[in-house]
């Protein structure tokens, strides 16, 4: 662009005072929150014509937690991220941007990220991520940039979904797959680098796989004629075999990718935790990742099902809990989902 | 180079051996996938890619519903090559 002649000259007095740039982020802490009421497969079997065994086999999955029809998206992010506060050891006027990834908070507006910081006693800078299954894993890498930038020292991620909103317990295709859940993490400054560089990308060309079955102006038509077809409900549906595909062979590169970016092999790692998407897609993706065998894998989706954005940090609380994975351990992540959307980073456990 | 269906057929059989632990003598052109072979849509999907990369060839998933049984992929597999 070239500027047009004013036979102006800038003054040149005043320079911008920026923090200090290129520092280096880490997560700081993580917590996790599972709704009280766990849901066998059994519970759910007779509506979609199938058995335990069935469901089993086809994505590992024996029990879901579900929220109560009470509790929401807000009530679930809020307690994960009181644990991760804790386990971070900072207060909650030390956030200074909140991220919120989830895609079951019922309003288009206003985000539940300000409405969480409300509830924490906090005015940070919030504000939600649409990218389903991949959010937490965006979050991260955003955060960690806004560390290394300067523009915040503390930011909280949180991956949240009550799916249970927006699941057709009548489709033999998802009826079973998903859970409700949060988890959430601090980034913070550190003196070494823990947090690697982010893989990411999309595919928009596939949004049909993972969507919701309608859009919310559909539900604007019934209003004249009440109805309780539940056709009409947004809920989520998905192409398993073609997600299945782009999942095992088109994520497991990316992964890869994140390992190269950051310096480090699949040797070098203390635990593997993809997003919790089917059992068969996690040990396929390992298969194709030629992962040694003494790298844990995530499998929090047996009892927890796929919880979409908040899989990735639930299942990194519970392998630290659990003592499966060790703070301070490296960790390969990845994220991928509607959109389609991915993310992968190695991080330092916290 | 394209193969001759018997070859294909060979290949393909191989390939269901490794995903589900059939015997290849089971995996016939007459057989269906789901009704006979007992393969869910993902192990079918996981054959899918494995044929493709053995075969050379590009099997789209809007085309895998229609491989009913292995005789359908064989001669998607024996069109595709030629």
């Amino acid at each position: 662009m070239t500027s047009p002649s004013t036979g102006r000259s800038p003054k040149g007095t005043g320079t911008i005072t920026v923090p200090p740039a290129a520092r280096h982020s880490r997560i700081v802490g993580v917590g996790g929150y599972r709704p009280k009421r766990v849901v066998p497969n059994s519970e759910l079997v007779d509506r979609i014509n199938s058995s335990d065994e069935w469901i089993r086999e086809r994505s590992g999955i024996t029990a879901r937690h579900v929220a109560e029809p009470d509790e929401s998206v807000v009530d679930m992010a809020e307690a994960a991220t009181r644990q991760a506060l804790d386990h971070a050891g900072i207060t909650a006027e030390q956030l200074d941007f909140i991220l919120v990834a989830t895609v079951t908070h019922p309003f288009q507006t206003p985000a539940a990220a300000p409405e969480l910081a409300a509830r924490l006693g906090s005015t940070a800078a919030a504000t939600d991520i649409s990218a389903a299954c991949a959010g937490y894993c965006y979050g991260v890498a955003m955060a960690s940039d806004m560390v290394r930038g300067g523009s915040a020292d503390h930011v909280l991620v949180v991956g949240v979904e009550k799916l249970s909103d927006f699941t057709d317990y009548d489709d033999r295709g998802t009826a079973f797959i998903f859970g409700d859940g949060a988890g959430a993490a601090v980034i913070g400054p550190s003196d070494t680098p823990g947090i690697g560089p982010t893989v990411w990308g999309s595919d928009g060309t596939q949004r049909d796989v993972i969507s919701q079955v309608q859009p919310w102006t559909e539900l604007r038509q019934p209003w004249s004629e009440p109805t309780n077809d539940p056709r009409l409900w947004p809920a989520i549906g998905m192409a398993g075999p073609s997600v299945f595909r782009w999942a095992v062979w088109g994520m497991a590169p990316i992964a890869q990718q994140a390992l190269d970016r950051a310096g480090v092999t699949a040797d070098d790692l203390d635990a593997f935790i993809p997003h919790q998407a089917n059992v068969r897609i996690i040990d396929a993706m390992a298969k194709q990742l030629k992962l040694p065998a003494d790298v844990p894998i995530a499998r929090d989706i047996t009892t927890t099902a796929n919880t979409s954005a908040a899989s990735v940090p639930l299942a990194t609380a519970r392998m630290l809990a659990d003592g499966e994975a060790p703070s301070g351990g490296l960790a390969l992540q990845i994220g991928f989902g509607a959109g389609l959307v991915y993310a992968a980073q190695v991080v330092v456990l916290p | 180079m394209a193969q001759s269906e018997q070859e294909i057929l060979a290949g393909l059989a191989e390939i269901v051996n490794e995903e589900t632990g059939l015997d290849t003598a089971s995996v016939e052109m007459d057989k269906s996938f789901t009704e006979d072979l007992d393969i869910d849509s993902l192990s079918m999907m996981t054959i899918v890619v494995n044929a493709e990369e053995k075969f050379g060839v590009r099997i789209p998933d809007d085309e895998v519903k229609n491989l009913k049984t292995v005789r359908d992929a064989v001669t998607f597999i024996a069109n595709a090559q030629s």
